[in-house]
């Protein structure tokens, strides 16, 4: 676990607030947190760096440009999984790939521009590792929170 | 929601986050042709349509200790899922929350709430809390801890004209 100071801890919390869209985003920020707005900068591209923000900017909503977001799931038996993981994780559509605890051990959220790819993309993984590709698309979003307290 | 190759240019050019520097709108707007107050009122569209949820940071939970990732998964009663998973959803410590369709007979769970904590116990208590909230109205629940980040990128808009 890497080292984080208190203002770090701060910063982090505050930055999954959602941002402003003006000229100097980060400047009022800064105000806000007693730091020169280079100082603010550098910290957060030093959290960048360290990997502790795996990334900072706008979210896309994919579905609401015409895409769909579907949680999908296999059973990889264990003396395949690397290589399922690699056939999965070749493809752009997925967003990102979870190992769990479970004997369905693989689930991987698959982001696509159009409705129609989600069961082309999954038929396509099933093809290719000979295992079926459970779909969970969500049928209702309840709140949410998406914040971690750092 | 429609969305035209402009927009589509700016996502693109956007997806993998925003510069950081002083002022990241102008260096976007310089490096796309375009002027920064046309590149700011197209994002600001955009979030008003929800197409843009927000600009923020993702943390990575492992590295702030939030090493116990337990996607908590329950079968609850079709007829209340709607009234139960908002009430779920609602709790601080759920971070995502959403009802999905079970695959029976591999799989009977109909919500799911990610919950986050710095110990399995930690996960553990949180889930129990659901448990009680669920009450009756939920057959069977299960938790999967997520051993190993295997991807992460998020959407990735191809290049298409």
């Amino acid at each position: 676990m890497t080292t984080l100071d208190a203002l770090d801890r701060v910063l982090i919390n505050r930055l999954q607030d959602d941002l402003p869209i003006t000229n100097r985003p980060f400047a009022q920020l800064a105000e806000e947190l007693g730091l020169s707005e280079e100082a603010l900068i550098e910290r957060i591209r030093h959290l960048r760096e360290t990997g502790i923000l795996t990334r900072f900017g706008p979210f896309f909503d994919a579905a609401a440009i015409g895409g769909s977001f579907c949680l999908c799931a296999l059973a990889a038996p264990p003396d395949r999984f690397d290589e399922v993981a690699n056939i999965v994780n070749a493809r752009p559509e997925v967003a990102h790939n979870y190992e769990r605890s479970h004997h369905l051990n693989m689930w991987f959220v698959l982001a696509t521009e159009t409705p129609d790819e989600i069961d082309r993309v999954s038929d396509a993984i099933e093809l290719e590792t000979g295992l079926t590709v459970y779909r969970f698309p969500k049928t209702q979003e309840f709140f949410v929170g998406f914040r971690v307290t750092a | 929601m429609s969305i035209d190759a402009t927009d589509r240019d700016i996502i693109r050019a956007l997806q993998a986050g925003l510069p950081l520097v002083a002022e990241p709108y102008a260096q976007v707007a310089k490096q796309m042709g375009m002027s920064e107050e046309k590149l700011v009122d197209r994002l600001e569209a955009m979030k008003a349509s929800g197409v843009i949820r927000r600009i923020a940071a993702a943390p990575n939970h492992y590295k702030l200790g939030m090493t116990f990732n337990g996607m908590t998964v329950w079968d609850v009663e079709d007829s209340q899922i709607t009234s139960l998973g908002g009430i779920v959803g609602a709790l601080p410590f759920v971070t995502h929350s959403y009802e999905r369709p079970r695959a029976l007979p591999v799989w009977p769970y109909n919500l799911f709430a990610m919950v986050h904590g710095t110990s399995r116990e930690e996960v553990e208590e949180k889930r129990s809390h659901i448990a009680n909230i669920l009450g009756e109205a939920c057959r069977a629940n299960d938790v999967l801890y997520s051993s190993r980040i295997l991807k992460k990128t998020g959407l990735r808009l191809r290049n298409k004209e």
